[in-house]
């Protein structure tokens, strides 16, 4: 690894990073390096480019990185993971896209990431995207969810990231919730597109689902969520986007109860940086620039 | 010492404050009281310049200020607590006083700051400033984050605007001891007689204009004299 791979490494990673009990970095399409161990093992797939990863049942809390990075110009990478998590395991993955290519043909990556989660489990699942250079990034996310389970996503895009279309599918079973928690900024002329659809199928599945997002310059910005209640659930679904300049966001927050006991709220709101939070930053001492950036920091963080 | 020189200020053709001429001292806790919509908030923001008067000007120990930023009047030792304070998403209290306090400081630093509004930092350095806070808790760290900045001039917006009595019995003994701390100018705009007691000076303001400085009871009894009333000469 050279010093971009690392720096490229360094910022889709956990900002207070710890160490991965089990890692898989993939390089321009291929595996540059891997680590396992006795309850997580990683198996090329055969047919598709992409990993097979095995969690066995009881795992108490192990760390997973499973990184991409591209320093290829003109690059597709697509990639398969599928994450089998036995019953009563406790995880925490770390995934995402890096990309570099300082001559500006454009690098593509699509990441499909499937998790099968069984009974009883907690999951901590981190998507981080970078990009320095011309990079589009499709990732898609399938979540199963069996009973008693509690998994958080948290994905974040900042800024540099020409093309993101974001797809995320989940069922949920009995007990069992989902938290997704959201931030993108784009800049320039780039555009952002998520696309959420939950199905919650188990008697007490929950899915409590947090955008929140800014554009700037003349970037442009969808959020489309579809919650079903298909039981006696609870769904919340929160978008919220700071606009600036010519930044365009488009939020279509869609709640389906088909059950008499499903409890579903959706809640978006999208506009500028209201004045009397510039103002009472301004009053400590800050200017409107530095205030705004506070802001936007904090929405974001 | 500040002062307030012709200010007046007009909005949609209403006059809000009519030629406004006051001195505030060093070392004075001062007390700006009157009815509603006489002008008080907006004689306030005018010193904070929040509001730009429409004539007149703001001098600070002979300087004028009075086409200085927010920012800049910030950096130059005014502070301001909000009469509603302001929410917002992500900013955690902890954030809120390293940039009132103007330094990176540790957790712990930030503790003698909140327990002087009587709050205890491990209680609250992590939540995020916004509505999951009760109104008493807002308020105190509204004034929590003007005290930090130990300024020259701190002007309180009707602090005890929305808090319950509990938590307005703890506000009175923390303005007691900024009377007692302060070497700076305090105004402070308030309808309770409580508050009204600290203050060295009480200024009324009626229809934006100063209709008499004076104690407490000085300005109490100017009130009641007043022998306009709403149901008019024939005492209907």
């Amino acid at each position: 690894m050279n010093n971009i791979d690392n720096e490229l490494l360094k910022n889709i990673s956990d900002d207070n990073y710890v160490k991965p009990d089990v890692l898989n970095i993939r390089k321009n399409g291929e595996v540059l390096e891997r680590k396992i161990n006795e309850d997580i093992n990683i198996i090329n797939k055969k047919d598709l480019s992409g990993i097979d990863v095995f969690v066995k049942e009881r795992t108490s809390l192990a760390v997973l990185q499973i990184p991409v990075i591209i320093t290829m110009g003109g690059l597709k990478d697509t990639v398969y993971n599928d994450f089998n998590i036995g019953d009563n395991s406790n995880v925490i993955i770390f995934a995402g896209c890096g990309i570099h290519n300082k001559d500006s043909h454009k690098s593509v990556h699509n990441g499909i990431h499937r998790f099968n989660i069984g009974k009883g489990c907690k999951v901590k699942y981190i998507e981080k995207h970078y990009c320095e250079g011309v990079g589009d990034i499709n990732p898609t996310t399938e979540i199963y969810l069996d009973d008693n389970c509690k998994m958080e996503m948290e994905t974040v895009q900042i800024k540099g990231i020409n093309y993101a279309n974001r797809k995320t599918k989940a069922v949920i079973g009995n007990n069992s919730s989902l938290i997704i928690n959201e931030k993108i900024m784009t800049e320039k002329e780039e555009y952002a597109k998520t696309d959420f659809i939950v199905n919650l199928k188990g008697e007490n599945s929950s899915v409590h689902v947090v955008s929140r997002s800014v554009a700037i310059d003349n970037s442009n910005q969808e959020f489309i969520s579809n919650v079903e209640g298909n039981n006696k659930c609870y769904g919340h679904v929160e978008c919220d986007s700071i606009i600036k300049d010519k930044g365009n966001v488009k939020a279509i927050p869609m709640i389906n109860a088909k059950h008499v006991e499903a409890n579903l709220i959706h809640e978006a709101s999208i506009g500028k940086i209201a004045g009397e939070q510039l103002i009472k930053l301004m009053t400590l001492g800050l200017n409107e620039k530095e205030a705004e950036t506070e802001i936007i920091n904090g929405f974001l963080k | 010492m500040l002062e307030l020189r012709n200010i007046s200020l007009i909005k949609d053709n209403k006059v809000i404050l009519n030629d406004i001429n006051i001195i505030f001292s060093n070392d004075k806790f001062v007390v700006i009281t009157g009815p509603n919509g006489s002008g008080k908030s907006s004689l306030v923001k005018i010193i904070m310049g929040i509001e730009k008067p429409s004539s007149g000007k703001v001098i600070l120990d002979g300087k004028d200020i009075t086409n200085m930023s927010i920012d800049e009047r910030a950096n130059i030792g005014i502070s301001f607590a909000f009469q509603n304070p302001v929410k917002f998403k992500g900013i955690t209290v902890y954030d809120l006083l390293k940039l009132s306090l103007n330094k990176d400081v540790c957790k712990r630093e930030c503790c003698d700051t909140l327990s002087e509004v009587g709050l205890c930092i491990k209680d609250y350095v992590d939540r995020e400033v916004n509505g999951t806070l009760s109104g008493g808790e807002l308020k105190r760290i509204e004034i929590a984050t003007v005290m930090a900045r130990n300024p020259k001039i701190a002007i309180f917006d009707e602090p005890e605007a929305g808090i319950d009595l509990w938590s307005f019995q703890r506000l009175t003994s923390v303005f007691n001891a900024l009377r007692k701390q302060s070497k700076g100018i305090t105004i402070v705009i308030s309808h309770q007689e409580k508050i009204l007691d600290i203050a060295d000076e009480v200024v009324l303001l009626q229809n934006g204009i100063i209709e008499k400085i004076g104690n407490k009871e000085e300005i109490i009894n100017s009130i009641f004299v007043d022998k306009t009333c709403c149901l008019g000469d024939n005492n209907e």
